[in-house]
């Protein structure tokens, strides 16, 4: 066994047995411990273990990539998930807590006094929990068969095993602890590579400073500056200028995204874990810190690997390697299948354009930029088993949230709040723990035998939350009068406008050949990606909801009273907790 | 009435907060990036440094404040919490 091999078991079987550890210490003996940790976490603690829930494998692992690739363009991500989580920290996050319930479908149930609303938004948060799932599961699998060369089915046992046993056994105690071992392990794995290379780079060894500096070859060229001309010679669009799409894209991209995380349940669901509003409003505090670690840290990832991916194929203008020299992470990841070259002009070096016809890197996956960046820039095993170790805890600890959020959906929202309504705790709780470990299977079976519409779900789920759960949260906490006909209404309009939009462009239940207006850009309204289309979903469901609350009698007034309450900073907390 | 003169002064902080978080975000990092993009700030376009950089700067800022400014609001009011 090699060097690198022994360093990434290392760190990667010490990572798991720290978070057993964690599990066994932490096990949950109430539904308030399992739904809600017992409402006894610190606003510290809490804010890691936002930080790893929320920073999900795509974060740690296609986020960098996706920069690398789309420059200026990429943006739309760094400040979509960020001021998202700015949006659920003032707007939702407070109030919701006030309220005191476990759950988001409860939350809308409650404050529409409707059991239709709260079904509607199991549905809605099912559907978006389950399809994030599938890519926690890929992205473990992936990084098993790559850095320890067993199989992906293997890899992604194991990582159900581990799941499975501190999700089940500690519920949302043992979940929130090991999110924040989970946190440290991945925010370490993934700026210490960086400051590496920002170092080797500009000679500056803080990432942020370093994407900003000049290169420390003595040439005085600023890096942004060099790989603007680097990119352009190929053909590529210039870094800090290329645009995703148009400007409205963008824009909708942008504002899509910030609407769909900040309506996504399984972070809602933190902010239930502390003891006070108060608490709620710091933990949001901190777990920005922790997330703007790494996303700050982000764009310099993307950045600095692009230019040693072009450096690498192309060290001086003109002058390309030969095919033959390529160096040793080349090959590994060409073995994946990730990475493939193609010598077409038959001169054995490798050229990499924009052009089709001349481009001899046939395929270049985004998604291994953060996981090859170490090698690229010729960094100590030891900091690539870290990353291993990093991008599996990223992985775990977003798909543990996921399975809490699922988990309470059904045993909470569906079984004990509609359909029987007299189970006792020691049930609910029992129940809970099936369920979570039925969702634990179902998700790897989907990892295993990943649906051809994976990639084309991710917009379905980011639509779902940006369209129906988003705007329900916003008019219930800021309107004293909106009603349950209107919400619901305006959850199922916005809801029907962005799948007919999303099936229209990428098949129908995304089958191949039935999108019956081709996935062409010119067809989109506006220019507007399919992707993008979930804030187009929530103005109409404001629309909708605001005329149908106009023909209908506003709420009743122990509802407008509710409402004052959950505003008011007096009364009772209504407790997630037991005393 | 207490309750809602606490109310209209959270709404305004809100307020406040977003239209800060609107400008940084879409204003500097998207609508006027190109104009922004021709001052230049070290080795970073500045349209370019707010949409990668400055907005989650900003962002961090906005967030801590808010919470300081609702504390201060909560006390004024006298929260029993």
């Amino acid at each position: 066994m090699d060097e690198l091999k022994i360093y990434t078991y290392i760190a990667v079987f010490g990572t798991f047995g720290l978070y057993f550890a964690i599990a066994i210490w932490a096990r949950a003996g109430s539904t308030a411990d399992f739904y809600a940790a017992g409402g006894g976490v610190t606003p510290l603690q809490n804010g890691m273990a936002i930080g790893a829930d929320w920073m999900s494998a795509a974060s740690f692992i296609s986020m960098a990539g996706l920069i690398a690739f789309l420059g200026y363009g990429g943006s739309v991500f760094l400040m979509g998930w960020t001021g998202g989580y700015v949006l659920l920290a003032m707007c939702l996050a407070p109030y919701m807590r006030k309220h005191g319930k476990f759950t988001v479908p409860e939350f809308i149930g409650d404050r529409f006094y409707s059991k239709t609303a709260r079904i509607v938004t199991i549905i809605c948060l099912i559907v978006a929990s389950v399809t994030y799932i599938i890519g926690q599961m890929k992205g473990v699998g992936v990084a098993f068969s790559r850095f320890l060369e067993v199989e992906y089915d293997t890899g992604l046992y194991i990582g159900m095993a581990v799941v499975f046993f501190y999700a089940v056994l500690g519920g949302m105690k043992g979940i929130t602890y090991t999110q924040i071992a989970q946190y440290i392990v991945l925010i370490t794995a993934y700026t210490i590579p960086a400051i590496f290379i920002s170092f080797q780079l500009t000679g500056n060894p803080i990432p942020q400073l370093g994407l900003g500096s000049t290169l420390a070859d003595g040439s005085g060229v600023y890096l942004l500056d060099k790989l603007d001309m680097v990119v352009t010679d190929l053909g590529f669009q210039e870094y800090t200028t290329s645009k995703l799409g148009g400007s409205l894209n963008m824009f909708a991209y942008t504002l899509s995204l910030m609407i769909g995380t900040a309506g996504l349940p399984h972070v809602i669901m933190r902010f239930f874990t502390v003891p006070s509003v108060k608490a709620a409003r710091s933990s949001a505090g901190y777990a920005l810190v922790f997330i703007a670690l790494l996303y700050t840290v982000a764009p310099a990832v993307g950045a600095m690997a692009r230019f040693n991916l072009m450096n690498t194929i192309q060290p001086a203008a003109g002058e390309n390697i030969n095919y033959a020299e390529r160096p040793q992470w080349f090959k590994d990841w060409e073995r994946t299948g990730l990475l493939a070259f193609e010598d077409k002009n038959g001169d054995g070096k490798i050229q990499y354009t924009a052009d089709a016809k001349t481009n001899e890197m046939v395929k270049v996956d985004r998604d291994i930029m953060v996981l090859a960046n170490p090698s690229i820039a010729n960094l100590p095993n030891w900091v690539i088993a870290l990353v291993a170790a990093g991008g599996l805890a990223a992985a775990l600890s977003t798909a543990a949230g996921l399975l809490l959020a699922i988990s309470s959906s059904i045993s909470h929202d569906l079984m004990k709040g509609i359909l029987t309504p007299d189970m006792d705790e020691k049930t609910e709780l029992m129940l809970g723990r099936v369920v979570m470990s039925i969702s634990i299977l179902f998700a790897g079976y989907l990892g295993l035998n990943p649906p051809g519409f994976a990639a084309g779900t991710v917009a379905l789920a980011f639509g779902l939350a940006a369209s129906s759960i988003f705007p329900a949260l916003m008019m219930g906490i800021f309107s004293r009068t909106m009603n349950d006909k209107g919400a619901i209404a305006g959850m199922v309009a916005g809801l029907g406008v962005t799948m007919l939009y999303v099936f229209q462009h990428k098949g129908i239940m995304f089958i191949p050949g039935t999108s019956f207006l081709g996935g062409l850009d010119a067809n989109w309204f506006l220019g507007i990606s399919p992707n993008a289309f979930g804030a187009v979903g929530a103005i109409v469901n404001f629309v909708v909801a605001y005329l149908v609350l106009k023909s209908t009698s506003p709420a009743p007034k122990e509802i407008a009273d509710m409402v004052d309450n959950f505003r008011s900073p007096h009364g009772e907390i209504a407790a997630a907790q037991d005393h | 009435m207490e309750n809602s003169s606490y109310w209209q002064e959270n709404l305004r902080v809100i307020k406040i907060c977003l239209v800060i978080w609107f400008i940084v975000s879409f204003g500097c990092g998207l609508l006027f990036v190109d104009i922004l993009n021709t001052i230049q700030i070290g080795g970073y376009k500045l349209g370019f440094w707010f949409a990668q950089q400055g907005s989650i700067y900003t962002f961090l800022a906005l967030i801590f404040w808010y919470g300081k400014k609702m504390n201060d609001l909560d006390k004024k009011y006298d929260s029993g919490e």
